[in-house]
């Protein structure tokens, strides 16, 4: 079907986005703004959002092309704690290796990677105190790990195994760790958004000093809980920071079916009335240093911070994924921001705190830490062996007391696993 | 049928080649897109990817970006946008990609599409088919893995349709994108590659030996509301849909017992007709699905045999289904209805 166009009106037209690379392409980021580190401005944390819009569409960067920290926005750390987020990031990148090579080998279903974008999690979470609460998507593995989180307990988690404390219930990376500040992971999309802005107004309401913070792809910026909870945060200057990581894809899917053709991620703030920055997700002291502003806003009852961070997804969405078929292998190499931790890595060594050798032997030194904890975890047993949770803990959790319809179905379970002859969970 | 009209008769649909379900689904796609230029496929990695399961193959290449394109991740907003393209006048195929992503779009199906033509008298109507892979038993967790049928039969004003093999598939998703209402259409991934058993541990099969595998390559239909006898019996009647026909049949052969199996194949509208001439027939009747039991589709069914041949029956009315519990991930296994659950409940069934 289609409408009769009257000779006096232009036919219209569909527009649907295509990126600019597919497979095969060579790849040119001319297109991509970069501008100088240091040059944006910082606002004073309690400035009314309205006065600094410009940092919803501009680039924060800290770390000049010559490894320098620069401009107001530069953090000044102290080396030991720069050693740390490097030290932090470093050991992400070699749990990820380790454990897509698990799924890989057959050991378990499914992994996720955060290649290229260990900073936004790691600096963030270095940025926020140890008790804020962290409302996380699936790639933000780098929480825990800064926190200090046992790499068994991950690994226990990704094997489904019999010290895996969620009982084998969730999908591998879907981690759960209360004291941890770190918040059940749903594996639906954006759902946790509004759920932050729950825990921050109620933090607010009861008068505490603990802020809550939130990750989402810039994907998932399309769904309504985003904008919910967008709405719900300005309308009552809920302590909240939002992080939108802008890894470029959303499995095949490329920024621009989420919008990035007509705006920047940051610029959602501005029809809310929310602090919006566009920071360089690349760049570990720029993610520290608009985390540690955002929060203190939020401390302060100035209200939230929409934080765009501009990255790229080096890897797959998933070991689910193969990126090959959709993108050119040349975009993650050429990527014009560069490698976090490379960067980080860099700079310590322009400072003259750190050296090529010191970074090998650290290498070498989380490799063997990974593949230790791996061993111990595997101990526990591996979900490609079978069935590791007492079969009753299917039951458990569906509610707080087990009603008659569930005990029934319980022992009927139980009943077919005798009959099966073959005890699958008692491995 | 005689002979002679086998031979005379063009097949439906011209020849067959063996396909598996997604191919069968792709070419439903392509053969409806070919028919009717008001056809056209949205969704997540539906385009230049051609889906995340590839369902969507090499159709944006053929019928280009404004007739294939890839959505927002925005399951509300793929549901509406496809509804006010129904009301332009164009008939939307868009693609959930896991029916466990549904519920974002819940409000746009249930308070919007079901009721279009009922709310405005029949001057719009949403001749949409959501298309969304279902079920378990590939280590999906609890976001991968649901069958929420049971939430939509509940709804007025939506068709419900599950396909149990690659040629079912393709006729059953022709009739949905040529029927005027909404259709969800739910795909049992499980069997995307071949038929299975319920034996998670013996290797997989293919469609290849499959007489539901050989699929004909252009234009045929099958009708909604009609019930396929998968096998005729007389000792009970099994009502079942999706990945659990295959299932129900591995378990009746194993078993030796002479059951009649329906595969229901559309849930709304129900092929009751189907339903009650088996079950009066056998005096027996035994409803299986994946899906959660409370409130399930199978209590319909119940209800439906007990109240049409209560004076029939031989024995209660026996449902063989999930666990009313989340999806799990490790015990995917414990939680399936398989061979065990159904063979005990067909024991207990003829022993009643």
């Amino acid at each position: 079907m289609s409408g009769d166009v009257p000779a006096n009106r232009p036919p219209l037209s569909l527009h649907v986005p295509e990126p600019r690379f597919r497979p095969g392409d060579a790849v040119d980021y001319a297109h991509v703004e970069v501008p100088p580190a240091g040059s944006a401005r910082r606002p004073e944390p309690g400035d009314a959002a309205a006065s600094f819009h410009e940092l919803a569409f501009g680039l924060v960067r800290v770390l000049d092309e010559e490894n320098r920290a620069v401009g107001p926005w530069a953090p000044r750390l102290s080396p030991d704690v720069l050693r740390q987020m490097l030290r932090n990031m470093a050991l992400v990148r070699a749990f990820d290796e380790r454990m897509f090579r698990a799924q890989r080998q057959g050991k378990t279903s499914f992994y996720m990677k955060s290649t290229g974008e260990e900073a936004v999690s790691v600096a963030a979470a270095m940025a926020m105190q140890r008790d804020d609460m962290c409302f996380p998507s699936y790639r933000q593995q780098g929480i825990l790990i800064t926190r200090d989180y046992s790499l068994v307990e991950m690994m226990n988690q990704i094997y489904s195994n019999r010290g895996d404390k969620l009982q084998g219930k969730q999908l591998p990376i879907m981690y759960s760790a209360k004291d941890y500040g770190f918040f059940s992971i749903s594996g639906n999309l954006a759902t946790q958004y509004p759920q932050a802005v729950g825990w921050a107004m109620a933090s607010a309401a009861k008068g505490d000093s603990r802020i809550a913070a939130t990750w989402c792809g810039e994907g998932s910026t399309a769904e309504g809980d985003f904008h919910s909870a967008l709405t719900f945060a300005t309308v009552y200057r809920a302590p909240v920071i939002f992080n939108v990581v802008n890894n470029q894809w959303a499995i095949s899917s490329f920024s621009g079916f989420a919008g990035a053709e007509a705006t920047t991620f940051a610029a959602r703030a501005v029809g809310y009335g929310i602090a919006g920055l566009r920071i360089d997700g690349n760049d570990a002291l720029a993610v520290y240093a608009a985390t540690e502003w955002a929060a203190e806003r939020a401390r302060t009852n100035a209200g939230p911070t929409l934080i765009e961070h501009f990255t790229y997804r080096a890897e797959g969405h998933s070991t689910s994924d193969d990126p090959t078929a959709y993108r050119s292998a040349d975009e993650a190499t050429g990527w014009p921001l560069g490698d976090p931790i490379r960067r980080l890595r860099d700079h310590l060594i322009a400072i003259g705190e750190w050296d090529l050798e010191r970074h090998a032997a650290q290498d070498l030194e989380l490799a063997e830490q990974v593949k230790r904890a791996q061993k111990e975890a595997e101990a526990n047993g591996i979900l490609g062996h079978g069935l590791h949770q007492p079969l009753d803990t299917l039951f458990d959790g569906v509610f707080e007391e087990m009603p008659w319809h569930l005990r029934e179905q319980q022992a009927q379970m139980l009943a077919e696993e005798e009959a099966s002859g073959r005890p699958w969970a008692r491995k | 049928m005689t002979d002679e009209m086998i031979e005379t008769a063009a097949p439906a649909g011209g020849e067959t080649s063996r396909m598996n379900m997604i191919q069968a689904i792709n070419s439903a796609l392509d053969v409806m897109m070919g028919r009717d230029d008001d056809v056209l496929v949205m969704g997540e990695d539906v385009g230049y990817f051609g889906g995340v399961f590839r369902a969507t193959a090499g159709l944006q290449q053929k019928y280009g970006k404004t007739r294939v394109f890839d959505t927002p991740i925005t399951e509300i907003g793929i549901i509406g946008v496809a509804i006010g393209m129904g009301a332009y006048g164009l008939r939307p195929v868009p693609e959930i990609q896991f029916a466990d992503y549904i519920y974002p779009a819940l409000d746009q199906l249930v308070s919007e599409a079901a009721r279009l033509r009922y709310r405005s008298a029949g001057e719009f109507t949403a001749p949409i088919t959501v298309r969304s892979p279902y079920g378990g038993g590939i280590f999906g967790g609890q976001t991968h893995s649901q069958s929420p049928e049971g939430i939509f039969t509940h709804v007025s004003g939506i068709k419900t349709v599950i396909p149990s093999t690659p040629y079912d598939a393709k006729g059953l998703l022709i009739a949905a994108i040529e029927d005027n209402d909404p259709v969800l259409f739910l795909e049992p991934k499980r069997i995307y590659n071949g038929p299975f058993d319920g034996n998670w541990d013996r290797p997989a099969k293919n469609w290849s030996a499959h007489p539901g595998g050989a699929v004909p390559a252009g234009y045929y239909r099958i009708e909604l509301g009609k019930a396929a006898t998968v096998r005729e019996g007389g000792d009970l009647t099994i009502l079942a849909y999706g990945t659990m026909v295959h299932v129900v049949q591995a378990v009746v052969e194993e078993a030796g017992v002479d059951a009649e199996i329906l595969d229901l194949r559309t849930l709304v509208p129900l092929d009751i007709e189907a339903i009650e001439v088996s079950v009066k027939k056998t005096g027996r009747c035994m409803i299986v699905h994946e899906a959660t039991r409370t409130g399930g589709f199978g209590a319909e069914l119940s209800a439906l045999v007990t109240e049409r041949c209560f004076h029939h029956l031989e024995a209660p009315v026996e449902r063989v289904t999930g666990f009313d519990t989340p999806y799990p991930h490790s015990l995917e296994w414990a939680y399936f209805p398989g061979p065990v659950r159904i063979g005990q409940a067909l024991k207990k069934i003829m022993k009643d």
